[in-house]
């Protein structure tokens, strides 16, 4: 019987010869990840009597999701990563001037085929795109992992998603990835390590592939994984230092579920408040009004994305009475689109561009939303309150669904404009 | 004799600890007295040591926030019985003590039945009823961790060895 995926990157980091689906491995990560929660991991490491990390090059810490800082208290919290980052001669930290986690760790390197990669953020499946096994945990886990090196991990079983055919015009990886969550269900992949294959997503470009392993974590998945293939390899060419072994799951490896799409069935589509699973195509949406539009997060933030919003929203306006924020993904997105002119198109379109970073995703800055307003993200989650606010509605959908719907001040549906 | 708070599918961590409280209360005492507050208000009042919640499937999904099992262990919850668990949840509920027990055959226990866990044993025995339900015993290295009091405590004492 061959093995998968997961019970070989889980088997190496466990330092086992053999790990099995159901099996706990007490594994060595070979990157972890914290961001501005790092702050409050610093405090249960302390507790824990540890004087020093257990290698401080394995730990990344971008700051992201709060920045600059919004009150005294996330400055405070800034404040004490920068400390701990200098004492503990942490070298991969990352100040606010880059961009979200999830995009700077495949940025600057430190995402791999067959790494384990171990963050302290539910999102930290986004890796998988890349060919690395990697998963979110909680903060206690990490000051566990800061001063151990390990963590108790159970071996996921796996799903096997293969999508055939290619995307429709105006569709996009995430209506693929929403289609797919609205037919499993939040709880579809609960525990599972998922893999995509088949010729859609070999035809995919590495950002498509990141959203689609982002939003694994909304259909309950441990991790998210897509093989790596010369599109992988070629993202990776000056950026990934090291040596490394790729990874590939055998195809006679025990799996629990396979699920069979076909890219070509797939139209646009939006997730409805309050849940990600709540799914309906964009011709059940259209006309629905929306207050502020948002284009970027960790999701669609990228440079694909900003030129699709911007091909939309070129010589145009966004409507009056409403609103759009942008927000690259990282700052290397943010001065490709500086330079090729994207910004200006969409600066010239109406829309606001914000500082790279989370933004207003997790509600707590730049563009919370008032009682009975309406939000129309590209981001992953629209749960009650995340936006802020706990009556306000969030909608999401992709990058080019966001422009179209912004030129109308209502969601529209993109395949009359792209 | 510990007794079983019933409840059903999809218990989201929202519910069982509001996210109003989560940079506002840090004292595990005081995050027992909101224990499921938005689900069932007579809960944190009337909780008693040792009883269990038993519930459906993907029980504390949403938010990554490790309040939500720290609650429910300080309000005296010996153990959180469901068909299935979010998996972060119940990665949070390990590492922080409190036993979370996979369980299918929960659909026969009624809210307020007296109940006995027997973890080691993996049995459930529900006195009211007259019945036991098995199930898979949580792993030994689990149990080391949940019986050290949760992660950090368990860490700590190896680290002292
Ligand atoms: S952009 Fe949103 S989902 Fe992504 S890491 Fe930031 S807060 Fe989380």
């Amino acid at each position: 019987m061959g093995r998968t995926f997961a019970e070989k990157v889980l088997a190496r980091a466990g330092g086992v010869e053999d790990a099995r689906a159901g099996d706990i491995v007490n594994a060595e990560p070979d990157v972890v990840m914290s961001h501005d929660n790092a702050a409050a991991i610093r405090k249960h490491f302390e507790k824990l009597g540890v004087e020093r990390v257990w290698n401080p090059d394995k730990i990344v810490i971008p700051l992201d999701h709060v920045v600059p800082a919004a009150s005294e208290k996330h400055a405070q919290n800034h404040k004490s990563i920068r400390e701990f980052v200098s004492n503990q001669g942490i070298r991969n930290f990352y100040d606010i001037n880059t961009g979200i986690c999830h995009q700077v760790l495949p940025e600057k390197g430190h995402v791999f085929p067959g790494a384990l990669i171990l963050g302290s953020d539910s999102h930290t499946t986004t890796y998988g795109a890349l060919g690395a096994f990697s998963a979110g945990i909680g903060r206690t886990e990490m000051a566990a992992i800061w001063a151990t090196g390990h963590l108790w991990l159970r071996v996921p079983e796996t799903m096997r998603i293969n999508v055939e055919g290619s995307l429709p015009k105006g569709v996009y990886p995430k209506d693929l990835i929403l289609h797919i969550i609205g037919d499993l269900g939040a709880d579809g992949a609960t525990y599972m390590s998922v893999e995509f294959d088949g010729p859609a997503i070999r035809d995919m470009d590495v950002s498509g592939r990141m959203t689609l392993c982002n939003m694994a974590a909304e259909m309950g998945a441990k991790n998210g994984v897509v093989t790596p293939d010369d599109r992988t390899r070629a993202y990776l060419s000056g950026r990934v230092k090291r040596q490394y072994e790729e990874v590939f799951s055998d195809p006679d490896a025990e799996v629990k579920r396979e699920v069979d799409y076909d890219a070509g069935d797939i139209g646009p589509v939006v997730a409805f408040p309050h849940t990600v699973d709540n799914v309906k195509p964009v011709e059940d949406a259209v006309g629905i009004p929306i207050d502020e539009f948002v284009l970027g997060t960790c999701t669609n933030g990228r440079l694909d994305d900003l030129h699709v919003a911007a091909s939309i929203l070129k010589g145009r306006r966004v409507a009056e009475g409403s609103r759009m924020l942008v927000f690259p993904a990282s700052m290397e997105v943010y001065l490709d689109a500086l330079r090729d002119g994207t910004i200006a198109t969409l600066v010239e379109a109406g829309a606001v561009v914000m500082n790279p970073g989370c933004g207003p995703c997790l509600g707590a800055h730049e563009g919370v939303l008032a009682p009975g307003e309406r939000a129309l993200s590209t981001a992953n989650r629209n749960f009650k309150g995340r936006m802020g606010c706990k009556e306000a509605e969030v909608y999401l959908a992709s990058p080019a669904t966001v422009a179209a719907s912004a030129l109308k001040g209502e969601i529209a549906d993109p395949r009359e404009v792209v | 004799m510990p007794r079983a708070w019933k409840y059903g599918d999809d218990v989201n961590t929202d519910v069982i600890f509001p996210g109003k409280y989560t940079y506002t209360i840090s004292d595990p005492k005081e995050m027992a007295e909101h224990a499921l507050e938005d689900l069932d208000p007579d809960f944190a009042g009337n909780v008693r040591e040792g009883d269990i919640v038993v519930a459906g499937k993907n029980f504390g999904c949403g938010s990554s926030r490790e309040q939500a099992a720290v609650c429910l262990k300080a309000a005296g919850v010996s153990a959180v019985v469901a068909k299935s668990f979010a998996r972060i949840f119940y990665r949070n509920a390990i590492n922080a003590g409190l036993p979370a027990v996979v369980c299918e055959g929960v659909d026969s226990i009624e809210h307020g039945d007296e109940v006995e866990i027997d973890l080691k044993a993996g049995k459930i025995i529900n006195r009211t009823k007259g019945v036991e339900i098995g199930f898979t015993p949580i792993p030994d290295f689990m149990m080391e961790i949940i019986e050290d009091g949760g992660l950090l405590p368990h860490l700590k004492k190896q680290l002292n060895r």
